[in-house]
């Protein structure tokens, strides 16, 4: 009896569950099945039926060579990463293992870096760059991403390396391994894990971005934000294109996205909430 | 002697992020508040002054300037709203046993992931455009005047857009503050004959408070500094109805190309975000002494 209760009731949750998730993520779908229209079908009213034609996918290529922008993209959030992982891991790291009785302060600091607004430095930052010549270059919004997200790459990597339990490492010693066997033996497989959800967040966070990359760049180093940003003038009414260029915008990262949920969490709360 | 050697390493791998990250603070800051004092347009380049407060004083007579300020504030307070009352629902509906609970998971923090510019976008053109949209659609099928949500409600339509972005984050961490209360707890609760609103309000409320601080701090921080959504939508207006405080400062410094004017509006940007910042150093900082 109780089970047949039990039973009915998750029915109902999942009925009900179904229906929320498929309003949120509503947006998201129609603008998938949007991009599987042709420009008149778009705007004929409301349908969740596609043509099924790609035509759209290849004007937005041949229109406006969409896969520069792709590319940009994949140049700046990646070289970004993997910039900011290079700085942050040996701080991260001699941070968890060694602390001193500053080390809470400077990660404080440097969290409150992140807190610094990023419209006060606009003047600046846009100067700087005129003057160095680093307005819409590659090099330039690399370092600006890098900048940005350093704060959260250092905390992210912090929260993972203090689990590793420092027993271990004398473990080893006492088992004869060098400093070096030591890091590249048992703590290196260790933090793996932890660096590479770091990188996958990081990853997102860079893609996403959308002050920096619209505001420093114009052509050539412009990511997909700014392209994307760019069809809010009148070609925008091309549903049809919009959707396509939206959807190759978003793709990669919502699947990124997906297996990093758990990540995410503690990545974006500065460990605060595990 | 080890950890004299350990200990120096120890410094000498923070130096290059401390270094960095202590050059990327200082730097623009100091530049923001030195212009912040100077009459300089970069229309005018040769012609830079001493301006005193005169800045300020401008940024503070224009009567955009107060708008903008509400207009953060209503944006902030509204997202914070949707999201966090939003987001308990959601997780208390995500805690309970369901079929396809992955999908619907995965359904339902999707909207993280979109970039601001093309939620912005689909939203205006494929969901609220009053011809096309789909609200136009469900507006027509119930025989009613479809609504011109840009034109008529600037404000509340980038609140709907912003909080749409925001929702999975707060659900996903209030999830996963729900998913470490002690079931233990709950079922004495429930033995005891305490309701679900009960529950709610004495048990689950009190053991998610942490959480809801860091969701609303977190929030906070990056709401404050909306941009994209506007620009893409209604670029500030109409008139300045939908202009926050970042978008004015943007407004001045590069469509104004007055950067004393721009600048002594980022140093009330900078005040506006230590005062939240202080707080969520606090609750952070409280966990890292567990």
């Amino acid at each position: 009896m109780a089970r047949a209760v039990s039973t009915r009731k998750t029915v109902v949750v999942t009925i009900f569950a179904w229906i929320v998730a498929l309003i949120i993520f509503f947006p998201i779908l129609y603008t998938i099945i949007t991009s599987f229209k042709s420009e008149t079908e778009a705007i004929q009213g409301f349908s969740l039926i596609p043509s099924g034609t790609v035509e759209s996918y290849g004007a937005v290529q041949a229109q406006s060579n969409y896969f520069k922008f792709f590319l940009n993209s994949v140049v700046l959030s990646l070289g970004s990463t993997f910039l900011a992982l290079l700085i942050s891991v040996p701080a991260a790291w001699s941070m968890a293992f060694s602390p001193t009785a500053k080390t809470k302060d400077i990660l404080m600091w440097m969290l409150s870096t992140k807190m610094m607004p990023a419209v006060a430095v606009l003047v600046p930052i846009y100067l700087i760059f005129r003057d160095f010549g680093l307005l819409d270059s590659r090099i330039g919004l690399t370092v600006m991403l890098t900048m940005i997200n350093l704060p959260i790459v250092i905390w992210m990597l912090y929260t993972y390396f203090r689990e590793i339990p420092g027993e271990i490492l004398e473990a080893a010693r006492m088992d004869g391994a060098s400093l070096w066997g030591e890091i590249f033996y048992v703590l290196t497989p260790m933090a793996v894990p932890g660096i590479a959800s770091t990188m996958l967040l990081n990853i997102i966070l860079a893609w996403n971005e959308a002050f920096w990359t619209i505001r420093l760049t114009t052509t050539n180093a412009a990511p997909l934000t700014a392209f994307i940003a760019s069809f809010s003038s009148p070609q925008g009414l091309f549903w049809a294109k919009l959707s396509a260029a939206s959807t190759l915008a978003i793709a990669p990262i919502l699947i990124m996205g997906w297996f990093s949920q758990k990540q995410l969490v503690r990545g974006l709360t500065f460990g605060a909430v595990k | 002697m080890a950890t004299q050697n350990t200990k120096a390493l120890a410094r000498w791998m923070m130096a290059p992020s401390v270094g960095l990250l202590l050059i990327w603070m200082i730097v623009p800051l100091a530049m923001t508040l030195w212009f912040s004092f100077q009459n300089y347009n970069l229309l005018n380049p040769g012609n830079v002054s001493f301006a005193g407060l005169f800045n300020y004083q401008y940024f503070y007579t224009d009567p955009a300037f107060f708008q903008s300020i509400w207009n953060t504030m209503v944006l902030v307070v509204g997202v914070l709203l949707i999201t966090v009352i939003g987001g308990i629902a959601l997780g208390l509906l995500l805690d309970q046993p369901m079929f396809g609970q992955g999908i619907v998971r995965i359904m339902i923090i999707s909207p993280f992931f979109v970039m601001p510019p093309v939620a912005a976008l689909v939203w205006k053109n494929m969901i609220m455009h009053p011809g096309y949209g789909v609200f136009a659609d469900i507006s027509r099928a119930l025989g009613l005047q479809p609504v011109d949500w840009f034109a008529q409600y600037p404000l509340f339509s980038i609140i709907i857009i912003v909080a749409w972005q925001w929702l999975p984050f707060a659900t996903l961490i209030l999830l996963t503050a729900l998913q470490s209360l002690d079931g233990e707890q709950k079922e004495a609760a429930e033995m005891d004959g305490a309701n679900f609103v009960n529950r709610f309000i004495y048990l689950t409320l009190p053991h998610l408070a942490r959480s809801i601080t860091v969701v609303i701090l977190i929030q906070t921080i990056f709401l404050l500094g909306v941009y994209a959504e506007i620009l893409v939508t209604t670029n500030g207006g109409p008139g300045y109805a939908s202009t926050n405080l970042p978008f004015l400062i943007y407004r001045t410094a590069l469509l104004g190309y007055d950067v004393g004017g721009a600048s002594a509006g980022g140093i009330i940007a900078v005040i506006l975000a230590n005062i939240v910042a202080f707080f969520l150093m606090r609750a952070v900082g409280k966990n890292l002494d567990r």
